[in-house]
């Protein structure tokens, strides 16, 4: 056993200085939403559109206050195709990975957003240390499952923010849900929302959780939280990297910003 | 087919020809049903003959009685079971007569996969339905455990049944499906390209698997030719995807057995692997690279590829040796879960599975794809058929998956990286890769219309699914979950 602890020890700190200070957050040439820039958009603007699979992208009779398009990142799922269909690079890639928001309407892309209101920050005040998690798969393909195992690694680290993930529901003051909520396990989520204590909330991650995704409808499968259960943090991505899960916690908890507003980061 | 032989088999030759097969060395792979034409469904057998020979694939009209091959080749029990809940067929003398896919509760309006069934309709399940599987234990002593399907940690949904006395389990039943989402019925009526999107979200942790079968597949219904840079690059992209795979799979086994450090290695060395793939492809998954005709796009590995996978050689190389010199560790893990050779066969074990059993069977050297042609890999088999011995196959795959993604930089051509594919209406394809969990199968049949008419996916983990309760009846709880980690199973392919 000493040559683990050895091991361990002659590693040095492995985890990343992110987010508590200045330093890598481990997302160097990580593909995010693609970004939309209305001001590009010409002739052929169609094509973007076709190319999504989950109709995120929908083209408009004329030119509105969102341009040809309206862009909802709550159903992207970031497979690029519409950055490589678009002619005039009106959809182009970029990084921006932290999509966390508080209402599902900050996902649809926007001239002018209205900034978020801090939701119940008085309620939050008492778990901003100290917040157990309680994951529910909900019909996932296991990429969601993946990154939220990957939290705990040593790069990421999640214990140090106070943020830990709990077996049971009844300990649970965040229930976290990924997938589109299949109709096997509608019942399942149900009743473990309920076995909450209050206060309780949600968290949806991934473009399933948010939308249905990939897999939204069918004789199986469902749209995703809204309707079902409250939802407090909506984290579209296709999965979300787990970089963007610690800031849509912490943004959950009051201790970050929140960076997505109108389908945009802004600073 | 270029990539097998299609061949009409009458229902009432159908356990002859299996029975035969069997003794010639053959295997039976999977079976499905589509619609040949409105309202007449084929079903159809994909058989393995030999190493370097194409597939079988038996045609046979499902009208009329058809009997159940489960007597012959007990793994095709669960395509019978999957083929009856999805499009109402029933088989003659199917042993288990209980639903698979669908639940006991649910109550579809018509078979879902019925051409005919309405788009958007969900089948609402009534959960006060559930019955317990009809399990002979009686006694006033044993008692059950449901355990699931919102399970404990950050895990993916299924329902665990044991029947036991004090420690010892006298009897398990996983009750998967939970995830099903209709994946199948999704791909029908899209453009094949577009199809490749869906696929790499069948199962996040197999996406290059997944897409590149289907890819293969129909490539295979197209005659369409790869350029040798992608097939070199394709092979890169499936052994990256086996890399931080196989870590995480050690990462989590260290878990099982109470080794911290074991635990936190594994689990760094996975991150450090799939920062590489987002170096690489701009995703952790190696997601939006694979195309029908080759990749999207052109990568550039060369210049540091190399050097990186170089130095988590050597984490690993000396990761193994710890893990292979911790007596704690090695304890729990010898004589746990053992899975014996004529059970894998015939059960249908696939993957470093059967190979920890002592089947030595590789797709990428058997049926190579992709550029294993060129770069045959190393296959690591082991007799033993124990949690240890699954565990060291996967060690062993680590470093020739390494070996390979080295030697395919080595010999990587220049050139294209995608030819176009002219999709032909009325055919069909069959894809498979090697994926980190073993066999996997796309079979595509495309329409008059050139869209996808059917898409059946056989993902090694319902393979695995079947074969990993015969090692846990009579085993005790405390092994329970180390000799689930030993498998490496996920949920999302099998339930789809």
């Amino acid at each position: 056993m000493p040559q683990w602890t050895l091991l361990g020890l002659l590693q040095g700190k492995q985890t990343a200085p992110w987010p508590l200070a200045e330093g890598t957050d481990g997302q160097a040439d990580f593909l995010g939403m693609p970004r939309y820039r209305p001001e590009l958009c010409g002739d052929g603007c169609e094509a973007c559109a076709e190319a999504c699979p989950t109709k995120a992208i929908t083209t408009r009779p004329e030119s509105g206050p969102t341009g040809r398009l309206n862009v909802d990142y709550g159903r992207c799922v970031v497979c690029q195709l519409c950055t490589e269909a678009c002619p005039n690079g009106a959809m182009a890639t970029s990084s921006d990975w932290a999509f966390g928001v508080r209402r599902r309407e900050d996902l649809v892309w926007q001239k002018d957003a209205t900034p978020a209101p801090v939701a119940d920050a008085d309620r939050r005040r008492a778990f901003r240390r100290s917040l157990h998690v309680r994951h529910v798969d909900a019909g996932s393909c296991n990429g969601c499952e993946s990154e939220l195992q990957a939290l705990n690694n040593p790069f990421y680290n999640l214990h140090r923010l106070g943020i830990f993930f709990t077996a049971s529901p009844r300990f649970a003051d965040l229930l976290l849900v990924t997938g589109p909520v299949t109709q096997a396990m509608l019942s399942p989520l149900r009743a473990t929302y309920e076995a909450m204590a209050e206060p309780r909330w949600v968290l949806a991650v991934g473009t399933c959780a948010v939308s249905g995704g990939i897999a939204e409808g069918g004789y199986a499968s469902g749209h995703g939280l809204d309707g079902i259960i409250p939802v407090d943090v909506y984290l579209p991505g296709c999965p979300p990297n787990p970089a963007a899960i610690i800031h849509a916690l912490l943004m959950f908890l009051n201790r970050a910003p929140q960076r997505a507003r109108g389908g945009q980061l802004v600073e | 087919m270029m990539s097998a032989q299609t061949t009409a088999v009458q229902a009432g030759e159908l356990i002859d020809a299996a029975s035969e097969l069997i003794s010639s060395g053959g295997r039976m792979q999977m079976a499905y049903a589509w619609y040949l034409r409105k309202d007449e469904l084929e079903l159809r057998y994909v058989a393995s003959t030999a190493a370097q020979a194409p597939f079988t694939v038996w045609r046979c009209g499902a009208n009329g009685s058809v009997p159940s091959l489960a007597n012959t080749s007990p793994l095709l029990s669960w395509y019978e079971r999957e083929i009856t809940d999805l499009f109402g067929f029933k088989f003659d003398g199917q042993p288990q007569s209980q639903r698979l896919v669908l639940h006991t509760g649910a109550n579809p309006i018509r078979p879902p996969l019925a051409l005919d069934y309405p788009n958007d309709v969900p089948i609402r399940i009534d959960r006060t339905k559930q019955a317990l599987p009809d399990v002979a234990v009686d006694e006033a002593d044993v008692q059950l455990l449901p355990f699931g399907p919102v399970r404990a940690d950050v895990l993916e949904s299924a329902e665990f049944l044991f029947f036991y006395i004090g420690e010892a389990i006298l009897h398990f039943h996983p009750r998967l499906f939970f995830k099903h989402r209709g994946m199948e019925k999704r791909f029908e009526h899209l453009s094949p390209d577009p199809g490749v999107v869906l696929a790499e979200r069948v199962s996040g942790v197999g996406s290059v698997a997944h897409a590149l079968a289907y890819c293969q597949a129909v490539e295979a219904a197209s005659n369409c030719v790869v350029p040798p840079r992608a097939r070199f690059l394709r092979l890169l992209l499936a052994e990256m995807e086996r890399l931080y795979n196989h870590l995480h799979y050690f990462g989590h086994l260290c878990h099982t057995t109470t080794l911290k450090v074991g635990e936190a290695e594994g689990k760094l060395l996975e991150e450090r692997a799939k920062q590489l793939n987002t170096r690489l492809t701009g995703s952790r998954f190696l997601r939006s690279v694979l195309a029908v005709g080759g990749l999207r796009r052109d990568l550039a590995p060369q210049g540091w590829l190399h050097e990186e996978l170089d130095k988590l050689h050597d984490a690993f190389a000396r990761y193994a040796k710890h893990m292979e010199s911790t007596a704690s560790h090695l304890d729990r893990l010898i004589t746990t879960g053992k899975l014996d050779r004529r059970t894998a066969f015939d059960q249908g074990a696939t993957g470093p599975v059967e190979r920890a059993s002592g089947i030595d069977r590789d797709l990428r050297r058997d049926h190579p794809y992709a550029a294993y042609q060129e770069i045959p890999p190393l296959v690591a088999v082991r007799e033993a058929g124990d949690a240890h011995a699954r565990a060291q196959v996967r060690m062993a795959e680590v470093n020739a998956s390494i070996a390979l993604i080295q030697c395919a930089l080595d010999m990587m051509p220049a050139g294209a990286v995608r030819a176009d594919c002219a999709i032909m209406p009325n055919s069909e394809g069959l894809g498979w890769a090697e994926s980190p969990r073993g066999t996997l199968f796309y079979a595509v049949h495309i329409g008059a219309d050139s869209k996808l008419a059917r898409v059946k996916v056989k993902s090694p983990s319902f393979s695995n699914w079947r074969v990993f309760p015969f090692t846990v009846h009579d085993s005790n709880m405390m092994d329970y979950a180390i000799n689930e980690a030993s498998f490496g199973l996920t949920i999302a392919g099998c339930d789809r």
